[in-house]
């Protein structure tokens, strides 16, 4: 593809994910004002006493009509300003924020390790089509997507953290003990102990996906016409199949990664709950059943956002990294 | 009769079919029979002598043992192959209903119609469907209907892609164009000639959304959204886990309502991937 033709691209998929963005916000405006019943109940809790109440309306323009308010809310999105907390009395940015790295290095590891296993798997299964491993890996592979992911994370509860007190039952770190920085986080032998289930769960939950499709893309590859020509000219079996096969057949494997990575984000709400693991889905859980619209509102949003911003990142990967894409002729 | 010997000799060919279909078969028989076959009604409180029987282990009384609150698990799992399907199956009609008719317009209607369903496609798919479901069951009201809703909203789009990528190519076929010339309208074109040759295509997504819906009930089930009065796996699964029933051991509650899940949701992939060869006879070799 030509160097125009691809910025041409980026600019028609940016222009695309901020469509699609700003269709979700606006449909999430309209699901959290326009629901049965008075949207001022959602907003306000009924704890607040009568002046933070009408400070509160004020704040949030609910005393406004509604197109005003959604010119509002979106005046407010921009500068990122997502409300404030019932519960916690924070702003929801600032809870976001804490939150989003958890999630981040939760999802960032599992989907790594699932990967790797499913890629370098899924090319040994290529190479040992129609051998009795077949019949059970690729049953094997399909059963671990089969499962509730929540389901999976109470398997090894019960089993790696209750019964054998390998790990930890939940949590980040110890209960009591402060989860600090990033940085310190990402040093504290003790986070990494707290991180290994859930990643574990996920790890099983995810390979299924890059092991399927990587064999399938072998398969397929290893009869295109390259292939016979490197055959013809001599080059040993692995060779072939490192070489030239699977550098072509982890294509469609990078864009799944990066869809992967959009949708774990949203997806991880079960394990992150079966865990108690303070990311992103777990505050999304906890808004909701505790009725702290602006937080589920925020979160929401925010969670969106990633899905939107990776399915765009593994359009433009597709395109860049494969020559025959050609721009318009998209699927 | 010549369908069914058809599709008998089909599964034959198809191991993995045939092992879903006959999972399904299991499943649905289980559910028409659930009251005699279920030892004890599921919600009843069980007791031994005066006290409530919690926890019991798996006994020839209890096969399964019994829950916290001294309901009989087996009795739980059987009951639970009702909702399992009636979720399953409502979804999975609503869905394949929708994606279907998308398909068929976007691909024989082409133009605008065409660009507009794809880019609503597009938009659709990225929405978070755990987040969206869980955000509607909490602004409405949690239950089954949600669900449903849910996996009709946010998963057409698998199915409408691949019923248009069909529609496309059929739509350029020699008796489309008879047609054409003999007067039929495109509703008549669309609905009566070509509608019939997707349907099978349609059918096989149908049976993963089976599962997704299930999967999806289960987590609704499990972050608390579920029904609370219909005794479904993901209620099972919900209780056991808020139980305490992990930290007591008690495999013989929350394993076999998952198992129930996978065993469900894999049928569902078995037969998508055996009839793929029968769709696509091309894929057959590979």
């Amino acid at each position: 593809m030509s160097r125009s033709g691809f910025l041409r691209l980026v600019a028609e998929r940016l222009g695309f994910l901020v469509l699609t963005v700003w269709i979700t916000t606006t449909v999430t405006f309209l699901l959290f004002r326009l629901m049965p019943g008075d949207p001022t109940l959602a907003y306000l809790s009924p704890t607040f006493n009568e002046e933070t109440r009408t400070a509160l309306l004020r704040s949030f323009g609910l005393d406004k009509p509604l197109w005003e308010q959604y010119l509002i809310y979106m005046g407010n999105l921009l500068q990122g300003d997502l409300g404030t907390s019932f519960l916690q009395r924070v702003p929801v940015s600032q809870l976001l924020a804490d939150a989003l790295p958890n999630t981040i290095i939760l999802t960032l590891v599992a989907l790594s390790i699932a990967y790797a296993f499913g890629i370098v798997a899924g090319a040994f299964l290529a190479f040992q089509r129609g051998r009795g491993i077949e019949g059970f890996a690729i049953p094997a592979a399909l059963a671990t997507r089969s499962a509730p992911e929540f389901w999976l994370g109470m398997l090894l509860l019960a089993g790696l953290a209750f019964q054998l007190g390998w790990f930890p039952t939940g949590g980040a770190v110890p209960p009591g003990s402060n989860l600090g920085g990033v940085v310190d986080r990402l040093t504290s032998p003790e986070f990494w102990r707290h991180l290994f289930l859930p990643a574990l769960t996920l790890v099983l939950y995810l390979q299924g996906l890059p092991l399927l499709l990587m064999r399938a893309t072998m398969l397929e590859v290893m009869n295109d016409e390259f292939i016979v020509m490197a055959r013809m000219k001599g080059l040993s079996r692995w060779s072939i199949v490192m070489r030239h096969a699977a550098r072509n057949a982890l294509l469609p494997v990078v864009t799944a990664f990066a869809l992967g990575l959009g949708a774990s984000v949203g997806g991880n709400v079960v394990v992150e709950t079966v865990f108690a693991w303070p990311g992103v889905g777990r505050v999304l859980v906890q808004a909701v059943q505790g009725a702290d619209y602006p937080v589920a509102q925020g979160a929401f949003i925010l969670i969106s956002v990633v899905l939107a911003t990776m399915n765009t990142v593994a359009d433009l990967l597709y395109a860049a990294l494969d020559p025959r894409v050609s721009v318009g002729a998209r699927r | 009769m010549r369908a069914a010997r058809a599709a008998w000799r089909f599964l034959r060919g198809e191991p993995f079919a045939f092992v879903g279909a006959a999972i399904y078969a299991l499943i649905v028989v289980t559910a028409i029979f659930a009251d005699k076959l279920a030892p004890h009604d599921p919600r009843e409180i069980l007791r031994v002598g005066r006290r409530v029987a919690r926890y019991l282990p798996i006994s020839p009384e209890h096969w399964l043992g019994t829950t916290s609150s001294g309901r009989d698990v087996l009795s739980q799992l059987i009951w639970g192959t009702r909702s399992a399907l009636q979720v399953g199956l409502t979804a999975a009609i609503v869905v394949v209903a929708i994606g279907t008719l998308m398909g068929l317009l976007a691909g024989y209607l082409g133009g605008w119609v065409d660009k507009l369903i794809t880019r609503l496609a597009d938009i659709v798919l990225s929405m978070p469907f755990l987040p969206f479901m869980l955000v509607l069951a909490a602004l409405t009201q949690p239950g089954t209907t949600v669900v449903v809703a849910c996996v009709a909203l946010l998963l057409w789009p698998n199915t409408a892609r691949v019923i248009r990528s069909q529609v496309l190519s059929l739509r350029e076929r020699a008796w489309v164009e008879a047609a054409r010339v003999t007067g039929c309208s495109n509703t008549r074109i669309m609905f009566v000639h070509i509608l019939p040759q997707v349907l099978p295509l349609a059918a096989l997504y149908g049976s993963v959304a089976i599962g997704w819906a299930i999967l999806a009930e289960a987590s609704a089930s499990f972050l608390g959204f579920g029904d609370p009065n219909t005794v479904s796996w993901g209620v099972m699964l919900q209780e056991a886990y808020a139980n305490q029933a992990l930290g007591r051991g008690a495999w013989n509650w929350f394993t076999p309502p998952g198992l129930a899940i996978v065993s469900m949701v894999l049928a569902g992939f078995m037969i998508s991937r055996g009839s793929e060869k029968l769709l696509f006879p091309k894929l057959a070799d590979k």
